[in-house]
């Protein structure tokens, strides 16, 4: 089994975010880390290759700094990496990453399974596992709490997607794009012997060029959407209205009334 | 059809109609009246399908495409994108919307790949400014919120966060044409297939609840939410957790609210014993009015929330199912 895991590199999800007066967008001096839903990828991928044998490629697009995000792939195990960037792909949509993505994963050779994040705590659009699917023309399943079964020999899947009303149960054909979430295992905390691999592999970096799309494809110029403003939203009054009264009865019936008021109730 | 039209993806599960999708055929009817365009629902799903296509039109649609069809009973990408995309080259419209379920989610960057063009997930604003449609979505959980445009690819596409937008109220006596459809597709193209489904026990879902009581470490254990059920059951809420509660076997997952859980919009959000941790607010500070009870007067969630009570959950909580036990006859 050829097994891809696609990952990004965030913001910190503890990182205070704010924008300065030319829109730039700043997270002060919070680390860049693993997008936290990729690392249930992660781990998933080295479950599976573990149980049904083969290998692992953590993938990423984005500059230099995404490079931290694959070698802490590589320390909890994934077998190599790379990384996908040239100036082009600056101010991607996920039109213009899905492209890229898709045909990296294309020049990887034969892949079985594509795993990703639920979503990316940055943008926060859940939207590149579904549009990568489509590019390859592999099934999309999202929302994967679990791998029911997999048998790599027919080349059959059935996992539990986790939707709104209840747990689906669906069985697809290989190859797959399976969109992670919580729930689905613990992702294992590298190792010093993984920190050590990682420090010594080498992570080629492939341009738009070498993986066959054109600039005008990638980034900001095949992009759709365009984000003109991103600003702060309004802060919230401050502090709460505390509710008292003698009683709990009394403090109840005190709350109760402004529910009232406020018509949600 | 032009570019002043809008169509809409209306959900179905066994049946019966997502809210989101009447929210969203809300946004579509504003905006197609503000470009002088017409408003269509495309409506997928297994024979007896049809009662829904009324009920789309009642809400504000001006025609339903509709395809019955035992193959789109179940939701599936591929065929759903596949009669989708069809219809939607066929029509050419301008705007395409979708309401932010987790199959719409799914559905809406799929399609955006299918047509080359751009999607604008979880929007709460949709406005047209200088003749361009600006979406308003929150990003780095929910920090900050951007405009999108997508200036040039046609249709757009959003996706429209749930409790967002409010539905237009029915209208029993709209109608209008219900054009049928096909599946394009033969069972042998499609890689997926439904084989169970696997209901979440206790009724209302988090996602689309108009209330929310939410229980934190403060609950003490797992027999700490019985009280906490009481009143929702009272309210008819859905219940909801804290990732420490979930960490903590007490819940499952699936009641998570926040940054790795879900997010919620309802109208009021009954936070008990829960701190209010920046990754909690992710999930649920939309919220129209937020209640929190802690025993902490310097609790962050007291920040965050509209009316507080300090003291006891154990002592509030059954005291304000009391309260309003009584309100019902
Ligand atoms: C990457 C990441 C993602 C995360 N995602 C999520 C997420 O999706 N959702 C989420 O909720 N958290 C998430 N967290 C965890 C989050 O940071 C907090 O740890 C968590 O929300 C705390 O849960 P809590 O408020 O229930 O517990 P605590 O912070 O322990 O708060 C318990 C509160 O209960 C009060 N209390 C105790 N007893 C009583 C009583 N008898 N009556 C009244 N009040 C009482 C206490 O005063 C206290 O304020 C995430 C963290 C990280 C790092
Ligand atoms: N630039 C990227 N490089 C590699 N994988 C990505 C990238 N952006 C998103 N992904 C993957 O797609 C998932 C969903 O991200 P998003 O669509 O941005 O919310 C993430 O959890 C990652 O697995």
């Amino acid at each position: 089994m050829h097994i891809v895991v696609c990952i990004k590199h965030t913001p910190d999800s503890e990182a205070k975010m704010s924008v300065d007066e030319s829109g730039e967008v700043s997270w002060g001096d919070s680390p860049l880390i693993l997008n936290p839903w990729d690392e249930y990828a992660v781990e998933e991928a080295l479950l599976l290759r573990d149980e049904h044998g083969g290998n692992v490629t953590a993938i990423s697009l984005g500059p230099e700094g995404a490079l931290e995000g694959l070698k802490q792939a590589v320390a909890m195990g994934c077998d190599q990496a790379v990384r996908v960037w040239d100036g082009f792909c600056e101010g991607s949509d996920t039109l213009s990453t899905s492209r890229v993505l898709a045909r990296a994963i294309e020049k990887l050779g034969k892949v079985d399974l594509v795993l990703v994040g639920r979503s990316a705590i940055d943008a926060d659009t859940w939207q590149t596992g579904p549009s990568v699917a489509r590019r390859l023309g592999f099934a999309s399943l999202m929302y994967v709490i679990k791998i029911a079964e997999l048998d790599a020999d027919q080349g059959t899947i059935v996992v539990e997607r986790l939707l709104e009303q209840g747990r689906e149960v669906v069985s697809a054909r290989l190859p797959a794009v399976i969109g992670t979430t919580k729930g689905i295992n613990e992702p294992r905390y590298t190792s010093f012997m993984g920190i050590r691999k990682a420090s010594r592999m080498q992570y080629p970096c492939w341009s738009t060029d070498d993986i066959g799309v054109a600039a005008e494809e990638a980034g900001a110029a095949g992009a759709a959407v365009h984000w003109p403003r991103i600003f702060a939203p309004p802060p919230r009054g401050g502090t709460a209205e505390i509710v008292e009264g003698t009683t709990a009865e009394e403090t109840a019936r005190h709350l109760v009334a402004k529910l009232l008021a406020e018509k949600v109730i | 059809m032009s570019h002043s039209d809008v169509v809409v993806w209306v959900e179905q599960f066994q049946g019966r109609p997502a809210s989101g999708s009447w929210e969203a055929i809300g946004v579509a009817r504003r905006l197609a009246d503000q470009m002088g365009g017409d408003v269509t629902a495309c409506l997928l799903g297994g024979n007896g399908s049809r009662g829904l296509a009324s009920k789309a039109m009642h809400q504000g649609a001006d025609r339903v495409c509709l395809a019955e069809d035992e193959q789109l009973r179940e939701f599936r990408v591929e065929p759903y994108v596949r009669f989708l995309s069809d219809a939607i080259r066929d029509a050419d419209p301008g705007v395409v919307l979708i309401s932010a379920t987790l199959r719409g989610r799914e559905l809406g960057p799929a399609l955006a790949a299918e047509l080359e063009t751009g999607c604008v997930a979880d929007c709460t604003a949709l406005a047209i400014d200088d003749g361009l449609l600006t979406a308003t979505r929150p990003v780095y959980a929910g920090k900050l919120l951007a405009e999108c445009v997508v200036p040039e690819h046609r249709p757009q596409i959003f996706t429209t966060r749930i409790r967002a937008f409010a539905a237009l109220e029915a209208e029993p006596d709209r109608d209008g044409p219900v054009h049928l459809m096909q599946s394009a597709l033969s069972e042998s193209d499609i890689k997926s297939q439904v084989v169970d489904f696997k209901p979440i026990e206790g009724g209302v879902g988090l996602a689309d609840a108009a209330i929310v009581v939410a229980g934190g470490r403060g609950v003490g254990g797992p027999e700490g939410f019985r009280p906490l059920r009481d009143l929702a059951d009272v309210l008819g809420a859905a219940v909801g957790a804290s990732r420490a509660i979930v960490d903590a076997g007490w819940m499952p997952y699936e009641y998570q609210v926040g940054q790795t859980g879900k997010t919620v919009s309802p109208d009021l959000y009954i936070a008990c014993g829960i701190s209010g941790a920046i990754q909690h607010q992710v999930g649920m500070r939309t919220s129209k009015v937020i209640v929190a009870l802690n025993r902490g007067a310097e609790a962050p969630v007291f920040k965050l929330a509209h009316y507080g009570i300090v003291g006891d959950l154990f002592d509030i909580v059954p005291a304000l199912t009391e309260v309003l036990r009584e309100r019902v006859p």
